[in-house]
């Protein structure tokens, strides 16, 4: 039983991180290349509050803030410079977030922080919140789908310019896409914090920042159940198959260059063609 | 004495930024495409040049066939991987980099072993007192001068070659470039063939000077040369030569004074990040 919790609780955070970057490419079509360092702030964010003391269900609210707090902050960066600048932009900032912990003694530098405690009710305590949260994360980004923000951020996503001159308040809502998408994926580092229960500078690097594209584009750009299935498979496939975790990145690299190259609509492009023509 | 030291190995860290940083440029300004991949050219320009040194004990034929095959390699990367992507979002390219330069990663490592190759005779480590007290070898001036020569050689070509003006013609406009009869394919092609045999040059140069080529070697020059063409104003060579040098500098100077406070990687980041803040379009952009 442990082993499928275990199993499961991966899954579930996988999702909420993944989701939660489709709120900033997907929905709104500001590329990020750094969302692993959201996912780190998160968790060292909860870690800190867990070793002195605090519940893990209440310090992921600290995690989600602290970390949308800098996504509002590289937001900003986001107003200022744009497309392939900004996606340099958010790539620095990965890089920026990994070389500061490395060198501050506080956050444990290079060694990391070990010994974070264990959740209330233990694996299956985890795992309930880790379901919770996703499922309120689900819940959410199927509300802003449907609403007029979900509007307004498709608009941006699929020409700025036309956006602004129908009155969309395009700062406004690319802000609101990157606090969304960085305080979701903090949430989802303070789960991971408390499911291997060791962090350091090298759990958020840049390939972790890419992991969460990889799903993204896989899954379909802007697809909730999209993105979801394929970052429930691509999280728990190592676990199965050990050749797939020897070579993780040489699998992604060719996942995400066929997506692109013959299925530009990922897993839910290819669900929707399929679904067509056996209507017909 | 310390000011001038760190002063010359931040110049030969930013000619050997430079010569990554320009063929992505190229590529850029051609092609309007974030050419990640670029950095995996640059991994196997290394492994070429330690293979063939290793097995010819010559390093100028090492870097010949290096800058040659990987220049044609480059050519391939092109066709095959660029060029089915060109009608669509620059994004999708930049992705689809992205997943290429992780395989590419992946297979060298399989190809080539985890643990990276040295050179049995590491050539030209004698040091040179190029000033009183400030030594550097061989291997760096090499690379200062190569570099400078490269750059020379390549500013004649665009500039006082009709292959030249028909590459600045494609580059401005690509369509009015063809109505007069240029061959875009072409100087496609070519861009791409001169961008990695530089890169396979700069990869036989940091081979030198660290004496092992290793499967990630291209990781952080990737990212880096990113942020330098981004520094430059995307596309623009001047630009890139400027900010590959000041990187260079800033990075030598800032893991001595700052290096307490963030790694040399962030650095270097923390130097793009305000820099765009304050010129999003780039160091040398006007308004």
């Amino acid at each position: 039983m442990a082993y499928e919790i275990t199993v499961l609780t991966t899954m579930a955070i996988s999702i909420l991180f993944a989701l939660s970057l489709n709120v900033i490419t997907g929905f709104c079509g500001q590329v990020s290349l750094g969302h692993a360092a959201f996912y780190g702030i998160g968790a060292y964010t909860a870690a800190l509050l867990t070793k002195s003391g605090i519940p893990l269900a209440l310090a992921l609210l600290p995690a989600a803030a602290a970390a949308g707090a800098v996504g509002f902050v590289v937001g900003m960066a986001s107003l200022r410079v744009r497309d392939d600048f900004l996606a340099i932009t958010t790539m620095g900032v990965a890089f920026l977030f990994v070389g500061f912990v490395r060198k501050q003694e506080m956050l444990g530098g290079e060694i990391g922080i070990s010994g974070i405690p264990s959740v209330a009710f233990g694996r299956p305590g985890l795992l309930a919140l880790s379901l919770l949260c996703t499922a309120l994360f689900v819940l959410l980004t199927v509300h802003i789908r449907r609403s007029w923000m979900g509007f307004a951020f498709d608009s941006v996503a699929d020409d700025e310019d036309t956006a602004r001159i129908l009155g969309i308040d395009v700062p406004r809502f690319k802000l609101w896409a990157f606090v969304i998408g960085t305080a979701g994926a903090g949430v989802a580092g303070g789960l991971y914090a408390h499911h291997i229960r060791f962090i350091g500078p090298d759990s958020f690097g840049f390939l972790e920042s890419i992991t969460a594209l990889v799903m993204v584009i896989v899954g379909g750009i802007g697809s909730i159940w999209g993105v979801a299935l394929v970052a429930a498979i691509l999280s728990v496939l190592p676990l199965f198959l050990q050749f797939v975790d020897d070579y993780k990145l040489l699998l992604y690299g060719v996942l995400v260059f066929a997506t692109v190259r013959y299925a530009p609509g990922g897993v839910a492009g290819l669900a929707r063609t399929l679904a067509m023509r056996i209507r017909r | 004495m310390l000011l001038l030291d760190l002063g010359l190995q931040g110049l030969v860290q930013g000619a050997i930024y430079a010569l990554i940083a320009l063929g992505l440029t190229l590529v850029y300004g051609l092609l309007r495409i974030l050419h990640v991949a670029h950095a995996a050219l640059f991994t196997l320009g290394g492994y070429v040049g330690v293979i063939v040194t290793n097995g010819t004990g010559s390093l100028p034929l090492a870097i010949l066939l290096a800058m040659v095959s990987v220049g044609v390699i480059g050519i391939g990367v092109y066709r095959f991987c660029y060029r089915p992507l060109l009608n669509r979002s620059p994004l999708v390219a930049l992705i689809a980099s992205i997943g290429l330069f992780i395989a590419a990663e992946e297979i060298y490592r399989l190809v080539f072993g985890p643990y990276g190759l040295s050179f049995v005779t590491p050539p030209l480590q004698t040091q040179v007192e190029v000033f009183p007290g400030v030594f550097l070898s061989h291997a760096r001036l090499l690379v200062v001068g190569l570099s400078v020569v490269i750059i020379g050689i390549l500013a004649w070509l665009s500039g006082s070659t009709r292959t030249g003006v028909a590459w600045r013609a494609t580059v401005s406009d690509p369509d009015i470039a063809a109505s007069f009869g240029i061959n875009i394919e072409k100087v496609r092609y070519l861009n791409f063939f001169i961008g990695s045999a530089l890169a396979a040059l700069a990869g036989v140069m940091v081979a030198l000077l660290n004496n092992l080529v290793e499967p990630t070697m291209g990781a952080v020059p990737a990212y880096k040369a990113l942020a330098i063409i981004v520094l430059g104003g995307l596309g623009s060579v001047r630009g890139t030569l400027v900010a590959s040098l000041a990187l260079g500098v800033i990075e030598s100077f800032g893991t001595i004074y700052i290096g307490h406070l963030l790694d040399r990687d962030a650095i270097a980041f923390a130097f793009l990040v305000l820099v765009l803040m304050v010129r999003p379009r780039g160091l040398l952009s006007r308004g």
